[in-house]
């Protein structure tokens, strides 16, 4: 188990050539959970496999507990990997594949035994040990990659390129809990890569946003929900999108002109480029009368909330409501935001 | 208007269809809502002549297809795996079924190029499907099953493969283009009840082969008729609390005795069932509970929980975090419970009972 540094990392794919990986500085903690989040071509994969070993960066190092590993190859770096196919050795049992990391390191049977017993009982495959693995379901076999990488007692780190991806959605949320205990028990650092915001989101106590080779936000679930650092992270989590009306600069205060939104405005921000932001589940119906009001373009019943489009001059805005407001397409609706709901965006970053 | 009648399929013993009935208005969706296995895509391609169900009645405007083969039935098919040409440009793969039933080619083109403009896509017509993202490749086949206009439109799961920030964009996509073919009558089977009901203008259930209950989004997920329909219609999972109702008031199994008048309606004695929804539990109360798992989605937390033995299931509207195996108090709003009968028959609010 192991802190992961980068260190002034990045990555070009050939001298001279655009950075896939932008230069960036991250500690990931002892025992913490971690998601690189990002649609394909964002640089996750890039930083994933720094980490892993599998490529070597241009520029900076990667360390794990302070020794530089930067130039050290996979074999060497003590971490186990689950991919999004499950690699298991299918000649063996279960309890050969889950042991097998041991028996290369010379380890003595009976220890080799009560180890993978004990990870066996851990996740579920006790009753398993003695069959052909190839023989497993799909989340089975994932479940014993995973068992391979926990089996060795000096793991420094748990690589997940998304693990989830060929499960069924019945046993997904079965081997996210799995994952989940097996972090709070063993706590062993795990990183995760993967496109999807729910996984990413359920899995990770922090998730790092990334797009066009750089890190957008690195937070925790909660801060990327309610102070997302860019707009993109705005639309990227949450559904709706998080919504944005351009606001101009009055009286020292950033004004969405014709609705009652509005912000003060942080000393000597220059007054171009603003946009005021919420989120669509902040907004509360109000009758006549509120912040803003505008006329109902669409409607969509969800079950236990309806979305609703809400149209004005300044733009369009979509916002979350219990079902049973008794909206049509066409009626004037109004709602409040408290001012703690609002942000505030200069050039699609986040300023207050 | 596209009327099933009573269909019945049986493949090696095991009833994929039980006796389906389901009439589609032309110029509405109606979805289909079931879990993997129901019988919608069964269902589906009994429509299209893929399937030949044993008994029951295909009709579209009063005209039988019942002996039509598939080749001949007007429809066009989107499958959750997009399948595209891989050897033909995005333009071509669109352009293919206009061409096939003998449009001229350049027409077909144009009509083709129209269609992906409008799905979003007018500056990959030249490229490969293979050089396109995977919501970009299922837009590619969405627009050849549209270009086609053909009077019935059969979508199976179409979104299931994409990220949900790219489902939420194609559904929307989805419906302004199905407003601009109004004579189209549209089925869009789907296991995901928001889904159903966000893009439903009448959404039927389906289980094991039979329809459940089929009506406007909103009444049949605010009155579910029967239990299994409440289980089918609801995401994250609806809380089935076994209750009995006792001279002296509400015992819920598990739980214990709860306070006079919980439910808020009068119910004679008697084993019931109540049906309480993710969203009306609450934390901050005094049900104490342990948290098993938190998934945040969209906007949204589920936090499955276990109250002594029993699992409950509690949405919040925020993204929250609940630590694995902590303690919360819980609230559970009874007064917004659906009840159903020792018969797992709907009671409806406002029901008198003697």
């Amino acid at each position: 188990m192991a802190e992961i540094r980068l260190q002034e990392l990045a990555h070009a794919y050939a001298p001279g050539a655009p950075h896939a990986l932008k230069p960036l500085d991250m500690t990931w903690r002892d025992g913490g959970t971690y998601a690189l989040l990002g649609p394909s071509g964002c640089g996750k994969s890039t930083m994933f496999n720094i980490v892993s070993g599998l490529l070597h960066p241009s520029e900076g190092r990667v360390l794990f507990d302070g020794q530089d590993v930067t130039r050290l190859g996979t074999g060497q770096r003590n971490i186990a990997q689950v991919f999004q196919v499950p690699v298991i050795y299918r000649s063996m049992t279960v309890g050969q594949n889950l042991g097998f990391p041991l028996a290369c390191r010379g380890v003595p049977a009976p220890r080799i035994r009560r180890r993978v017993e004990a990870i066996a009982e851990r996740l579920g495959l006790a009753p398993l040990l003695k069959r052909p693995a190839n023989a497993l379901t799909a989340d089975q076999k994932q479940l014993v990659s995973l068992g391979r990488g926990l089996v060795r007692e000096d793991v420094a780190a748990i690589l997940l390129d998304e693990p989830l991806t060929v499960i069924d959605p019945q046993q997904k949320f079965e081997l996210r809990r799995i994952l989940k205990e097996i972090n709070a028990e063993f706590r062993v650092t795990m990183v995760l890569v993967t496109h999807d915001q729910t996984e990413a989101m359920t899995f990770a106590e922090e998730v790092i946003v990334m797009n066009h080779g750089e890190v957008v936000q690195a937070g925790r679930p909660r801060d990327l929900f309610e102070r997302p650092a860019t707009t993109h992270v705005g639309h990227f989590i949450g559904s709706p999108a998080m919504n944005f009306l351009p606001a101009l600069a009055v009286a020292g205060r950033a004004v969405v002109p014709g609705t009652g939104l509005s912000l003060s405005l942080p000393d000597g921000l220059p007054a171009d480029g603003l946009m005021l932001g919420f989120r669509p589940e902040h907004a509360r119906f109000s009758g006549a009368s509120g912040a803003m009001r505008g006329r109902v373009a669409r409607l969509w019943f969800e079950g236990l909330d309806e979305i609703v489009a809400l149209s004005h001059p300044a733009g369009e805005v979509r916002l979350r409501a219990p079902a049973g407001q008794g909206l049509a397409p066409g009626d004037t609706a109004a709602f409040t935001l408290r001012d703690t709901a609002l942000r505030l965006y200069r050039n699609g970053r986040l300023v207050a | 208007m596209l009327v099933l009648r009573d269909l019945s399929l049986t493949e090696g013993g095991v009833p994929h269809l039980a006796g389906v009935s389901v009439e589609a208005e032309p110029g509405r969706m109606t979805t289909l809502l079931g879990r993997t296995g129901a019988g919608k895509t069964t269902l589906l391609r009994a429509v299209a002549g893929l399937v030949q169900p044993q008994s029951g009645q295909i009709s579209l405007a009063g005209a039988d297809w019942s002996r039509l083969p598939p080749w001949r039935r007007p429809v066009a098919m989107v499958t959750q795996q997009f399948i595209n040409y891989p050897h033909l440009s995005v333009l071509d793969n669109v352009a293919f079924p206009l061409i096939r039933r003998g449009e001229p080619r350049e027409a077909a083109r144009e009509a083709a190029a129209a269609m992906l403009g409008r799905v979003g896509l007018a500056q990959m017509t030249g490229r490969r499907p293979a050089a396109l993202s995977g919501g970009q490749q299922q837009r590619v086949a969405i627009a050849r099953a549209l270009v086609k206009r053909a009077p019935v439109l059969l979508l199976d799961e179409p979104f299931v493969n994409l990220d949900y920030k790219l489902r939420e964009g194609l559904r929307e996509e989805l419906a302004e283009l199905l407003q601009s073919q109004s004579g189209t009558v549209a089925l869009y089977a789907t296991t995901d009840p928001r889904e159903a009901l966000q893009m439903g203008d009448c959404t039927v259930l389906i289980a094991e082969g039979r329809v459940l209950q089929a009506g406007p989004p909103c009444a049949v997920f605010g009155a579910p008729a029967t239990l299994a329909a409440a289980r089918v219609v609801n995401d994250p999972p609806i809380n089935l609390l076994a209750a009995e109702i006792t001279q002296s008031g509400l015992v819920l199994d598990h739980l214990g005795p709860q306070s006079a008048g919980a439910t808020g309606r009068a119910l004679p004695p008697g084993r019931y069932t109540l049906g309480l929804r993710a969203e009306d539990i609450r934390s901050g109360g005094p049900l104490p509970a342990r948290v098993a798992l938190t998934e945040v989605s969209g906007s949204e937390t589920v936090t499955h929980l276990v109250a002594g033995a029993l699992p409950l299931v509690m949405l919040e509207r925020a993204v929250t975090d609940h630590r694995l195996g902590s303690e919360l108090g819980l609230m559970l709003d009874l007064g917004k419970a659906l009840v159903f009968g020792a018969d797992g028959a709907l009671i409806p609010k406002g029901a008198s009972h003697g």
